[in-house]
């Protein structure tokens, strides 16, 4: 298996606050890393700073075989795609859904003018929202809506590595299974290779292939899943585990397989 | 997987009827944009409206109270002063939108600049903001005036020099705090450039509250073009200008009241008309 995206020694400080300690980490082509930790653990950080929205003081980011420096390329830019946490905020109340599909679609130049209305509404589908809302603002849609809206635009430019940081915590149980299920579904469609990050332990057993844990902006333990639930490394990956809060047995069908 | 249905049903496409319908219900957009729209409309069609010159002079018919020859009276020199009153609102309405353009537009995108980029571009931004509010508005008003020389291209330069810092100040505000917004960081992680960015993606969410700003503004650059042409270094006569007009009924106030007091009232008005349409459409903006 190839490695999509090379983590090595990054540090970030703000002031003498450390938000990444000499973090290292690999992300393997065409999986899913789950990266969890409390909050304030440098989660985020770690993926602000892949998505080049901030600058390491230390470390770098290798994407493939390029190292990605402070001032990345267009191209560069088109590979690393990032999905926020809060959906009221992620897409431009003043752009309609068309404006924030197309910016994407014409800025990398992935289609001509001529074929953004097409594109658009393919990637609409893709997403489960029906294509007649393209001339729609954001506040039109519900917070689920809208991430999948946010999962369609950094679809629209063919990333190699989508970022998700927390995608679905803002959003109520019901609709964060359906965005899971959308998450689930364009991974086996499209190949994607994903850094999903979530404090939610269920959310991440749901999607993740290889599990990630930081405290204290440093990386813990990385495992493939089935061993960090079953034979976690570190007690502070038990204590984690040890506070999932368990519901009672039931007979009920559904969830995500 | 099986297909998730929208959350929402999708609303009838009534997008402007519902704008229709928003602007009726906000009253005092409605009633401002109705006194604003009688204003222009008079200072348009001036020439049509009255039978007069503003600087036709009949000194046989000085100082008239108002009659239905001189629907508001005559003034010293004999000429019909609601001729002069709203030719004087095509003089001081004009100065008064094209001297707010260019220190709209700069003030907004500095203020852009200096909110979206911080650091040092916010720094030297707000150093100059800073020292001008130091001074007090009319003085450096007065001195750039008298500078630059009296009449319109002197009130021009003046607005154009310190026209732009509320501007500025406000938007940078609003614009850091904007730059915060994922829908920031999305178009930074599209690899979207900053001024793309400011033109693009800031530029139409402070656009509302600039507008706000620029009518609470014009009423402030209106007293400002009045009380310059009442002190003489503002419009030069004979050309009709509020200011100039209250300045000269100033010395028959005890027998001809009206000659100061119409011009003076017209300001109020327009004043009045500016406010109710800058609140209006903050109610408007705010409701969304």
């Amino acid at each position: 298996m190839k490695t999509a995206l090379r983590i090595e020694n990054l540090s970030v400080h703000y002031g003498k606050f450390t938000a990444l300690d000499n973090v290292s980490l690999e992300l393997q082509q065409h999986t899913t890393l789950g990266l969890v930790g409390e909050s304030g653990s440098g989660k985020s950080t770690l993926a602000r700073v892949i998505a080049g929205l901030i600058t390491p003081d230390e470390g770098q980011v290798v994407l493939g075989s390029q190292t990605l420096g402070k001032k990345r390329s267009r191209e560069q830019h088109k590979m690393i795609q990032m999905i926020f946490q809060n959906p009221d905020s992620s897409l431009n109340p003043k752009h309609t859904i068309r404006q924030i599909l197309a910016e994407a679609l014409l800025f990398h130049k992935i289609v001509e003018r001529s074929g953004v209305d097409k594109r658009c509404k393919e990637l609409l589908a893709r997403v489960h929202i029906d294509e007649r809302s393209l001339d729609r603002y954001p506040h039109e849609f519900s917070g689920g809506q809208r991430q999948r809206i946010a999962i369609a635009r950094a679809l629209s430019v063919e990333p190699s590595i989508l970022i998700a940081d927390e995608p679905t915590s803002a959003l109520d149980v019901s609709v964060q299974l359906s965005v899971l299920e959308l998450f689930n579904h364009l991974k086996s469609e499209l190949n994607l290779t994903l850094l999903f990050i979530s404090h939610d332990l269920g959310v991440i057993n749901a999607i993740s292939d290889t599990v990630a844990v930081m405290r204290h902006g440093k990386v813990l333990e990385i495992n493939p899943k089935e061993q960090f639930f079953t034979h976690p490394e570190t007690s502070y990956s038990r204590e984690l585990l040890a506070a999932v809060t368990r519901m009672p047995t039931s007979n009920i069908e559904g969830g995500i397989s | 997987m099986k297909p998730t249905l929208l959350d929402l049903p999708l609303q009838a496409d009534d997008k402007n009827k519902r704008i229709i319908n928003r602007i009726l219900n906000t009253p005092s957009l409605l009633v401002g944009s109705i006194m604003l729209i009688i204003l222009v409309g008079l200072a348009v069609l001036a020439p049509f409206i009255s039978p007069y010159h503003p600087s036709d002079q009949n000194l046989y018919a000085i100082l008239q109270p108002p009659s239905s020859e001189h629907w508001l009276g005559t003034d010293q020199l004999g000429r019909d002063l609601f001729t002069r009153l709203i030719y004087a609102a095509r003089t001081d309405l004009k100065i008064m939108v094209l001297a707010e353009i260019i220190p709209f537009c700069t003030g907004v995108f500095l203020g852009m600049l200096a909110g979206y980029y911080g650091k040092w571009i916010d720094t030297l931004i707000t150093l100059v903001t800073d020292t001008f509010i130091a001074f007090p508005f009319y003085l450096i008003v007065i001195i750039v005036a008298f500078a630059s020389g009296a009449g319109q291209r002197g009130l021009y330069i003046t607005f154009i020099l310190v026209g732009w810092i509320v501007y500025a100040r406000v938007i940078k505000g609003l614009s850091a705090s904007f730059r915060k917004q994922e829908w920031v960081a999305s178009a930074q992680t599209l690899g979207i450039p900053g001024v793309k960015i400011i033109l693009r993606h800031l530029l139409p969410n402070v656009l509302p509250q600039a507008v706000v700003v620029l009518m609470t503004d014009m009423v402030g650059l209106l007293v400002a073009i009045v009380t310059l042409g009442y002190l003489g270094i503002g419009i030069a006569p004979p050309t009709p200008d509020w200011g100039t007009m209250i300045s000269d009924g100033q010395s028959f106030i005890t027998t001809a009241w009206w000659l100061s007091a119409v011009p003076g009232l017209a300001v109020v008005y327009t004043g009045i008309a500016l406010s109710l349409v800058g609140d209006g459409l903050a109610d408007l903006w705010r409701r969304k």
